[in-house]
């Protein structure tokens, strides 16, 4: 079932003369792990926002095309009832703590205290959702006195803890350090296989290769790729626009040693073990 | 030369919760990244050495000057930080002010802090920007506004707080370049970074931090070499060094390129 359909979606955000987002279309199924890339300014957040309805509603600007979230149409919803079946993680979580709660445990409660959530599955859900993000043991913590890379795994924790259909999160690794990255990831993996649909935007593109089922690959807001990790990567023109390849790729471009197919690059540890363990 | 000595130093945010646990470093001219997991004291450390909190055990001098006996001001000439969050940096309402405001306070006059601003502004590709408000701008360019003023000071040492944040490809290549740049002109840089990639590319010397202690110090080649430790701080290796070493090789190497021209010579031999 598709979960997510964004047909010629074109947007504007007012002010302004330039489409942030031009005649964008893809669709996503269930459960499907999407990796969002492209340099900054490529149009990542603002699709971001798009899905979730801020995109017109609370931005406004010039709006065509439609998006389609559960079987919704974003441009004639509310965004609160969007949000019950899509949820965004910010990119600075900053930006997403409500200010207003003194511990994580509450911070967490608030977006299903707004939902209505019963007591006792909300108490049910947040320790799930503590625990799956490594910060249980934080709970009675000041949101405040977190470090960056605790508070994004507690924005994180907040979103998935109103389980939403469709979680979006946009570069939701940028402050962890290696193990803290890996985690979310490795969440985020285990979210998709149970049936969450999640689009990720990501920089770090050795983990989008390994993780991702997709690729959307955009650049002044128009989708450049929508296909694979190793077809994406294995383009030649990422550089031009603004990506490096995964360093696996790089390196055996550099050696001209493809994949097996024939055809593409491998982008992973394991796909460029493949290929250069014979040179040993 | 000894640019920052930091001897036996403690600190805790909370009674009996020991943030940094008796630490001693010394620093000379070489770039130098700093590397541990998210809590491991990176952040508190520099804090530290600018003079922004005090250790309540240890002592801390840079240069001559111990920093529990001067203020944060009079260190501000010899040392630059640029925090890990910008929207903890940035308090004006146009980019150039912003740039503009240290160089102020240490007591350059306005005509020719305005040229150093400028200049600083040049040098990260925002001077387009600079009659904007720094809060309408993009994180990643909030970033490097607050890059520019700390380098506009011109400080002998400069410290960045995870600089990469938001950094697209070109932008992450531009902060390697200013980082070179900086080391070139006899700067001491020392970042704190989570990008291993980005850590074994620049910089000469690397610190690993563990729950407050130093867990290792050398060479960047060398302490990349040790995965076992590196694992007990919860780090892993650049992604280069991760597939020379699923390949059985015993050299440490830090990037693609040498990577390449080394699998090129064993290829043709």
């Amino acid at each position: 079932m598709k979960k997510v359909m964004v047909e010629h979606l074109k947007y504007r955000y007012p002010g302004t003369e330039k489409l942030a987002l031009d005649d964008v279309s893809f669709e996503v199924e269930e459960g499907e792990l999407i990796g969002i890339v492209g340099r900054n300014l490529s149009g990542k957040s603002t699709l971001a926002q798009a899905i979730v309805g801020l995109v017109p509603h609370f931005y406004r600007g010039a709006y065509g095309g439609k998006v389609i979230v559960d079987g919704i149409e974003v441009l004639h919803s509310t965004v609160s009832d969007i949000s019950r079946k899509a949820g965004i993680v910010f990119q600075n979580p900053f930006t997403q703590v409500t200010g207003s709660k003194l511990t994580v445990y509450e911070e967490v409660a608030f977006g299903l205290e707004n939902l209505g959530v019963p007591r006792s599955e909300m108490m049910e859900r947040i320790d799930e959702a503590l625990t799956l993000l490594g910060i249980y043991d934080f709970r009675h913590a000041n949101p405040f006195d977190l470090s960056g890379g605790q508070m994004q795994r507690m924005a994180i924790a907040s979103i998935i803890a109103m389980r939403p259909e469709v979680i979006i999160l946009d570069e939701p690794t940028s402050q962890l350090d290696p193990q803290g990255t890996e985690e979310v990831f490795l969440a985020v993996q285990r979210l998709s296989r149970e049936g969450m649909t999640v689009l990720l935007i990501e920089h770090k593109l050795e983990k989008v290769a390994r993780y991702a089922d997709k690729v959307l690959w955009l650049d002044e807001g128009k989708v450049m790729a929508y296909d694979s990790p190793s077809k994406v990567f294995s383009r030649d023109d990422l550089e031009e626009h603004g990506l490096a390849a995964p360093i696996y790729t790089q390196i055996c471009k550099a050696l001209k040693l493809k994949s097996p197919d024939g055809e593409t690059y491998p982008v992973t540890l394991e796909g460029a073990y493949e290929v250069l363990k014979r040179w040993n | 030369m000894e640019l920052i000595r930091v001897e036996e130093v403690s600190f805790a945010y909370l009674p009996g919760k020991l943030v940094l646990d008796r630490v001693t470093l010394r620093f000379d001219h070489r770039s130098t990244a700093i590397i541990g997991q998210n809590g491991a004291g990176k952040t508190t450390l520099v804090k530290l050495m600018k003079g922004l909190l005090k250790p309540f055990d240890g002592e801390i001098l840079i240069g001559d000057l111990s920093v529990k006996k001067v203020t944060a001001a009079s260190l501000a000439k010899r040392i630059g930080l640029v925090f890990q969050n910008p929207n903890d940096q940035i308090f004006k309402g146009n980019v150039l002010e912003e740039v503009m405001f240290g160089l102020l306070n240490i007591g350059v006059e306005r005509e020719e802090a305005r040229v150093r601003a400028i200049r600083a502004l040049e040098m990260v590709e925002l001077e387009g920007k600079r009659d904007m408000n720094p809060h309408d701008l993009s994180l990643s360019q909030k970033k490097l506004v607050s890059i520019a003023a700390v380098v506009a000071m011109d400080p002998e040492i400069i410290i960045f707080d995870e600089p990469t944040i938001a950094q697209d490809h070109a932008g992450k290549e531009r902060i390697k370049e200013i980082i070179r740049y900086l080391d070139e002109k006899g700067k001491m840089v020392m970042t704190i970074i989570h990008d291993m990639d980005f850590v074994a590319e620049c910089f000469e010397r690397t610190v690993v931090m563990n729950r407050g202690r130093v867990l290792l110090d050398g060479p960047t080649r060398e302490v990349f070499s040790r995965e076992e430790v590196l694992k007990e701080a919860y780090l892993e290796l650049p992604t280069v060094a991760q597939l020379s070493k699923r390949l059985g090789l015993s050299e440490t190497f830090l990037t693609p390129k040498e990577f390449i021209a080394h699998l090129e010579g064993r290829i043709k031999g």
